[in-house]
């Protein structure tokens, strides 16, 4: 006699400890397989677009550290760009320089947070993630000697970046990048061969190639699933034509090839920091522009490489000091389409790995 | 000049001394066995395992050395919290690490992060649902005014629309630090509360 | 280098194909007629030296006489990019065919555009709102918008 059993509606509600923000799941359940799954956005929907609409340009920037606040360096170059191709306004080289380093340092702290939420998800329920941020407080002590914030730093300018680095800033940094391999060793050794993670992780939640590229992936999510696609080598920004490193590829497009690329994207970030660190120049670090910008009439799109994915600002102006339109292209969002059918046939608890895995920031998802 | 005749209350000082002098002595004739401890009717074990207070102290005490917070993580600010948690800027030390996930378990929420319109009922319902006594701690700036993002179509102007709020803790996003002293306000509130007042 | 392509250049290619779809175009960007617009895309997706398979972003824009869609397109076999436009006239119920067929990643970015900006998009599987909650009243990236 087979037993009847009826799917029931599941709210992996927008309060939970492992959605990473407000995100929402109604998931339908058979039993504990995972049958069909909606998400539902707009929990932190603050309305960033519109509101750039009545900022001045420079006054925009402190709304772009707020949208993946896990990278807010990365937002802020990322828009900078975007109102330098506007309006024609070239950058020094120190600034540069010193604009990569931060975004590197800004993927290492971004990446840790990830890595650690995930292992979170997976299980281990608190001591990878206290591991990670035990690293990322030293990334963090490193912003707030030049910028005096942790979270949100406004550092970058239309023209540069805001002010130069202070002299102790380069000894700290040199002790951390030696350092930091010997910390991601250590993760790999607790980790990388581990039982529970390798048959929690592997062979889950796969997002296949095609289906990659087809719904506009980016990142690590779509590195993972075997596309070498990588901005910073496709379509260089900034001066990261200077700089020898690798990009990072997975073979089947799981949670754990996503979680080896991110580790494995550390390392490479660190090689850039030291080339960099080598590399820097003494100069200005902002270009003479004026208070308030003025582009003329136009439009830009900037995108850049950030710890999420492809980050692009589409600038429209009219020759006002504020932007007619700043449209953002938000990694996470797109990297959320393919959801679905990643979760579809799994369990609860591989859902939530695979949501954890593909690394979102809700603040970037609902703008 | 003429000076008024003494009247009965002046003595000399001769007879005010000796007056005094016989208080002296009849309370030094008084005193010659010491006052007993009030719980000198305990035996010696009990008295050092018991001591004796008001029940505000106790349930005071008791309740702010434990604060439990609920998980509401909306924004940035969550982060801020979460590596006040972490090892370096440890919550736990004032008994604080346990988030809990359900509100029924919990009885302080610190509302990390901006709140939409569309958000409000989540956080109304958790905070119904969270047992007496509860308090709520609003963080950062989009806690206490809606912040940077005050214009917008969608954001609420701060928590205190949606909930009572006892400490405001200002920053955006605040420092663990100060973060830290916001508890500690709310430490000091709670232990100047009293069951007398409770519920009004 | 992601080479950006010449507007002029493929739309006169496109013209050729499809007589009447070009509006304007200029080095940076091509304009097509919206009744044209889910032909043209198709061919520039399967047109196989062209194949871009990558759409990299949809956007909106309210100039107040139109509303202006623009479509960024990238190949990644070819490391190139075009960026098409479409124009909507209508101002109270605009409708623009989807392109949800060709290139999945357009789903929740044009749900989010329907949210923001009201242009419904024909054949889409889920056209409803993405960030607002039902009952919501307007549009609020549109520049009339109070």
């Amino acid at each position: 006699m087979a037993i009847k059993t009826e799917p029931f509606v599941l709210n992996l509600g927008p309060v939970h400890p492992s959605t990473h923000g407000v995100f929402r799941m109604r998931t339908t359940l058979d039993g504990e397989v995972v049958v069909d799954m909606e998400p539902v956005f707009g929990y932190l929907h603050r309305g960033i677009e519109k509101l750039a609409e009545e900022r001045t340009y420079t006054g925009v920037i402190p709304l772009t550290d707020r949208l993946d606040y896990l990278a807010s360096m990365s937002n802020n170059l990322a828009y900078v760009l975007a109102v330098e191709k506007l309006a024609g306004i070239t950058v020094p080289e120190r600034a540069e320089y010193l604009r990569v380093i931060m975004a590197e340092l800004q993927r290492i702290a971004s990446h840790l947070i990830a890595v650690g939420a995930f292992l979170n998800d997976c299980g281990a329920f608190m001591t990878p993630i206290l591991y990670m941020i035990r690293e990322r407080e030293k990334v963090l002590d490193l912003f707030d000697m030049v910028c005096g914030q942790r979270l949100t730093y406004n550092y970058m300018r239309v023209g540069g970046v805001s002010h130069d680095i202070p002299d102790e800033f380069l000894p700290a940094l040199d002790k951390f990048v030696r350092r930091m391999p010997g910390f991601i060793d250590e993760y790999d050794r607790l980790l990388k061969e581990n039982e529970i993670v390798l048959v929690r992780a592997k062979g889950v939640g796969i997002l296949p190639k095609e289906l990659a590229i087809n719904i506009s992936a980016g990142g690590p999510v779509l590195r993972a699933s075997g596309v070498k696609w990588d901005i910073r080598k496709a379509d260089p920004y900034s001066v990261y034509d200077r700089f020898e490193f690798d990009i990072p590829t997975g073979t089947v497009g799981d949670c754990y090839d996503r979680y080896r690329v991110r580790i494995e994207e550390m390392r490479q970030s660190l090689r850039i920091i030291n080339q960099a660190m080598e590399q820097l120049p003494a100069g200005a670090v902002r270009s003479e522009v004026p208070h308030l910008i003025r582009p003329p009439v136009g439009e830009a799109y900037a995108h850049i490489e950030a710890p999420k994915g492809e980050l692009g600002f589409y600038l429209v102006s009219d020759n006002s000091i504020a932007p007619y339109r700043c449209s953002i292209r938000a990694p996470s969002l797109i990297n959320l389409t393919a959801l679905r059918d990643m979760v579809k046939g799994w369990k609860v608890a591989d859902a939530i790995i695979t949501f954890g895995s593909i690394d979102i920031c809700m603040g970037e998802v609902d703008r | 000049m003429e000076v008024d005749e003494p009247t009965g209350m002046y003595v000399s000082t001769t007879e005010l001394d000796i007056t005094e002098g016989k208080v002296i002595e009849a309370l030094k004739a008084r005193s010659q066995q010491s006052i007993p401890d009030p719980d000198s009717w305990l035996d010696e074990e009990l008295r050092r395992n018991i001591f004796l207070t008001t029940v505000d102290a106790i349930l005071n005490w008791a309740r702010r050395s434990s604060l439990w917070p609920v998980v509401c993580f909306p924004a940035c600010c969550a982060f801020e919290f979460i590596t006040t948690a972490a090892s370096r800027f440890d919550i736990s030390r004032f008994g604080m690490e346990v988030i809990r996930a359900s509100p029924r378990q919990a009885d302080l929420m610190i509302t990390a992060g901006t709140l939409t319109w569309k958000m409000a009922p989540q956080v109304r319902r958790i905070y119904d649902q969270m047992a007496e006594p509860k308090w709520v701690i609003a963080m950062g700036a989009c806690g206490i005014s809606g912040g940077i993002f005050r214009s917008s179509y969608s954001v609420v102007p701060g928590y205190n629309r949606i909930v009572p709020v006892d400490v405001y803790v200002p920053g955006c996003p605040p420092r663990p630090e100060a973060l830290l002293y916001g508890i500690r306000m709310l430490h000091h509130k709670i232990s100047k509360g009293s069951i007398d007042t409770e519920g009004r | 280098m992601t080479v950006a392509l010449s507007g002029k250049e493929i739309a006169d290619k496109l013209e050729e194909q499809f007589p009447g779809s070009i509006v304007e175009s200029s080095q940076d960007s091509l304009v097509v007629d919206s009744e044209f617009l889910l032909k043209v895309a198709t061919s520039l997706k399967d047109t196989p030296d062209l194949d871009f398979n990558y759409l990299v972003a949809i956007t909106a824009v309210d100039y107040y006489d139109y509303f202006e869609v623009v479509y960024r397109l990238t190949s990644l076999e070819h490391n190139h990019s075009l960026v098409v436009k479409t124009r909507c006239y209508e101002r109270v119920n605009p409708v623009l065919p989807s392109v949800v067929s060709l290139w999945r990643g357009a789903e929740l970015q044009e749900r989010e555009i329907y949210d923001l900006m009201g242009i419904s998009f024909e054949e889409h599987p889920n056209l409803k709102r993405l960030f607002l909650w039902q009952g919501f009243k307007g549009h609020p990236l549109r520049k009339d918008y109070l």
